[in-house]
């Protein structure tokens, strides 16, 4: 391999894009090593602690596109303390200095300031696309820096975030040159939008593939918007809401008639279910339908609607479908691989619409089926198993159940025997989250039969330590684990230290591990940020190492101890 | 006709006999809690146990005798599910998706009240039917009147002294004067049952509609029952019965008894 010249390697290697396999050339030889380094465009960051900036840019110098993550994900249901951490200015501060060519940033769960998105937008010549999902600490103002500063902007993607919305003017900051959008996604903003910005902008982009609305755009600019752009592949409805006896809605008619294109469909953020039939046409095509955003349409217009999604591949919804129309898109949506079912009600009194026998129903019906995520009222150990069967597929497989230790209501047993036939059949589970009434025996399985598992979260479930140990000792690809409320102790957390360095992250709330049990761990692995999140501020006053700690978070990291952690997180 | 239900929450303290026994069985049929080599025996941590330990409405003692209410309502299928307390960050759903939901749900109830929700008036009696947009009054009295001078033309003469309404304030007083007048409004509901207008509380003002048999006339009965003055509340009734009224009915007294 010696005799090869680099540019040859080099151009081999483009070949080869995913993360993974790029870190395993670099570690064949010091040659390949220098060569991969250079030639790398693209980085994947899991974890912002586990790297500092200036190491990733004294590697490669020829970065293009950066991806980040920040908090945990147990900081999506608030646990994680607001102010914990996930800063990206930092990373922008030091990219900025260097001479890296920036031109992607992707970002999820990170504290995102108008400063840094200011700082990004005047920094970046050839800056492309933005992709904040799940982040927050920003306004439209940030946003109307990087509309009047990026001049080759491609993509805005803006998914899920908390955005302080000032109002509309950031639309009109693009400038009258910008005509290279493909995507545009601001359907998670909640303020007004200037809709004659947005029909100009959208007007001047012939290359606009995406576009996803907030609520705050009607129906009318909606007509307008897709007169304008019938190339569009994906489409984000956010107002739609008319009177379908109206002029407006005759246009709109035509307008999703041309729209040829359109693989995908989502919003809906307000809806008139009675104009639901103007979206027909274009059903059969759609590869993707989110309407999990969607609670005004339900019942006979939903189950219309999904009758003509034959081609449907990926379905978000709200449980309000039910199990009934569960069994429409069993016998509907044959080519399905994704299903997610979302609550529409989390804390009411009323009852999840779905039960186990929407699952099973979909699950004969949809034998591709890959990736769940299904909020329901209720599992029973015969439909796991009988799912296990009809989908030895899966990849990613998260089932919660609104009572999270409820057990089996026919036979009042603990779900164990379901999830173990999902383990023993499904050999490519990457992705595995409980609930239920479970004991030890159900991570047994787990250690037994899942392989690849590589994120495991688990709520509420086992008996003693007996159950995280086999965990540990058994998923040789486990990356990440993430428990609350179990009976897991030290003697579990201190078994098998070195294992956690074979791993991005371990997080453990509310169970049995005291603080001489993290600190032992501390001790032994210098290679890990081993984190205690006391808001309380109980450990303050008691330093007893018998104490309980209430979450702990550890993850290896390149960097030892950062520097910007708030008062009530130490770092042992 | 959603109204029963919808006013305060299931369950109670009727329930705690039953959860004792429940208990009892539970207990037995329990998985203990155990370290290797502890000795000491430690009641399972449930999710129940955990909120209310949560919410610090037990102590921490494992042997404690008195959390009565810590069965898992799964254990009771006959009883609906108690209002949950709320553990933090359970059910796992975002921030992000839990706000949205809870601004989509509040500004539906608002949108409601927008478009206009026109029903029609039949009279018993009247050669036809006329039609009233609901959102046009802010009380039953407004409405009522409304109807008065629609169907004026069907009826004769005054009736009413100031003597004759504080007696109409006294309910069973009031079903007397049913008794004897021949019309009184009711509405048909999204079941098809027909009801008396007035059974919810609109803006907590019952209304009493009569038209007395000697007289054809209507008389107004405002009965203000001001225990909630809190704004919104009245406004998600007004809603409530404007999205379950399909159509208005005034009909004979005589026939309205048995429909409250």
């Amino acid at each position: 391999m010696n005799y090869f010249p680099d540019e040859v390697l080099e151009h081999v290697f483009d070949f080869i894009t995913s993360h993974k396999d790029r870190n395993s050339v670099s570690l064949v030889c010091k040659s390949w090593y220098k060569i991969e380094r250079y030639s790398r465009q693209r980085v994947f960051i899991g974890n912002c602690y586990s790297i500092s900036p200036e190491r990733l840019i004294a590697r490669f110098p020829g970065l293009k596109s950066l991806t980040l993550k920040g908090k945990p994900h147990f900081a999506d249901f608030n646990l994680v303390p607001h102010d914990w951490g996930g800063f990206v200015y930092p990373w922008i501060k030091a990219l900025a200095k260097s001479r890296i060519g920036l031109e992607e940033l992707r970002l999820k769960r990170m504290v995102v300031s108008d400063e840094s998105l200011e700082l990004l937008s005047k920094s970046f010549v050839n800056f492309k696309s933005l992709v904040l999902v799940s982040c927050e600490g920003f306004t439209t103002d940030g946003l109307a820096a990087i509309a009047a500063n990026c001049r080759f902007l491609r993509e805005l993607d803006l998914q899920e975030n908390e955005v302080d919305d000032h109002r509309g003017h950031w639309l009109s900051c693009f400038p009258e040159s910008c005509t290279s959008l493909i995507s545009l996604n601001f359907a998670c903003l909640r303020g007004e939008v200037n809709l004659g910005a947005l029909e100009r902008l959208v007007s001047r982009s012939p290359n606009l593939k995406s576009l996803r609305l907030n609520r705050a755009v009607p129906l009318d600019t909606l007509q307008k918007l897709l007169m304008r752009a019938p190339q569009l592949v994906d489409l984000g409805i956010g107002s739609y809401v008319h009177d379908p006896f109206s002029e407006v809605y005759n246009k709109l008619k035509i307008a999703i008639q041309r729209c040829k294109s359109i693989r995908s469909l989502s919003g809906f953020l307000e809806v008139a279910p009675h104009c639901m039939s103007a979206i027909y046409p274009i059903c059969g095509n759609l590869t993707f339908l989110n309407l999990s955003y969607a609670p005004g349409l339900h019942g006979n217009k939903l189950m219309k609607l999904i009758q003509h999604c034959r081609k449907l591949q990926r379905l978000w919804i709200l449980d309000c479908i039910g199990d009934k129309g569960l069994g429409v898109v069993a016998l509907t949506c044959k080519e399905l691989q994704e299903l997610r079912v979302f609550p529409s009600d989390p804390f009411g009194a009323g009852n999840a619409a779905v039960t186990e026998e929407g699952l099973v129903l979909v699950s004969a019906g949809c034998p591709k089926l890959n990736s769940l995520l299904y909020f329901c009222q209720q599992m029973t150990n015969a439909a796991l198993i009988t799912v296990a069967k009809n989908c030895p597929n899966f990849i990613r497989f998260r089932l919660c159940i609104l009572d999270p230790v409820k057990p089996d209501p026919v036979t009042n047993q603990p779900l164990d025997e379901g999830f173990g036939a999902i383990v023993q059949s499904c050999k490519g589970l990457k992705r595995l989250s409980l609930s239920g009434l479970l004991t030890d025996q159900v991570f047994l399985y787990i250690g037994m039969y899942a392989e690849q598992l590589e994120m495991l979260s688990i709520a509420f479930a086992a008996d003693s330590d007996k159950g995280m140990l086999y965990v540990l000792n058994g998923c040789k690809k486990l990356r990440k684990l993430e428990i609350r409320d179990c009976p897991f102790g030290d003697a579990a957390l201190l078994e098998d230290v070195g294992k956690y360095e074979t791993m991005r992250s371990l997080w453990m709330s509310s169970c049995e591990v005291t603080l001489g049990g993290c600190k032992s761990v501390a001790e032994k692995m210098p290679s890990l940020n081993v984190e205690i999140i006391d808001e309380c501020e109980q450990m303050e006053f008691n330093l007893d190492d018998k104490q309980k700690v209430d979450k702990m978070y550890l993850y290896r990291t390149l960097v030892g101890h950062r520097k910007d952690a708030p008062e009530y997180v130490s770092i042992l | 006709m959603e109204v029963g239900v919808k006013m305060g929450m299931k369950g109670g303290g009727d329930e705690v006999g039953g959860k004792e026994k429940e208990k009892m069985g539970y207990e037995e049929t329990e998985l203990r809690l155990g370290l290797p080599g502890d000795g000491e025996v430690v009641r399972k941590r449930d999710f129940s146990h955990t909120v209310d330990l949560k919410l610090n409405l037990i102590s921490t003692s494992p042997t404690d005798d008195k959390d009565k209410n810590i069965v898992p309502s799964h254990l009771d299928p006959a009883k609906p599910p108690p209002a949950k307390a709320q553990v933090v960050g359970w059910p796992p759903v975002r921030s992000f998706r839990k706000n949205m939901l809870a601004t989509q749900k509040s500004s539906a109830s608002e949108d409601s009240g927008e478009k206009a929700a026109f029903v029609k008036v039949s009279m018993d009696g009247a050669p036809y039917l006329r039609k009233v947009d609901l959102r046009m009054y802010k009380t039953y009295q407004q409405l009522s009147d409304a109807l008065a001078k629609m169907f004026s033309s069907f009826t004769i003469g005054n009736c009413g002294s100031q003597g004759l309404l504080k007696d109409f304030m006294n309910e069973s007083k009031l079903m007397d004067l049913l008794n004897g007048s021949d019309y009184v409004p009711t509405y048909e509901d999204k079941d098809g049952d027909w009801m008396l207008v007035g059974d919810v509380p609109w803006e907590y003002a019952s209304l009493y509609l009569i038209i007395s048999s000697t007289t054809l006339t209507a008389l107004l009965l405002l009965n203000f029952q001001s225990f909630f003055p809190n704004q919104k509340n009245s406004f998600n009734d007004r809603m409530m019965f404007i999205e379950s009224c399909k159509r208005l009915r005034i009909m004979k007294g005589t026939e309205a008894i048995g429909l409250g």
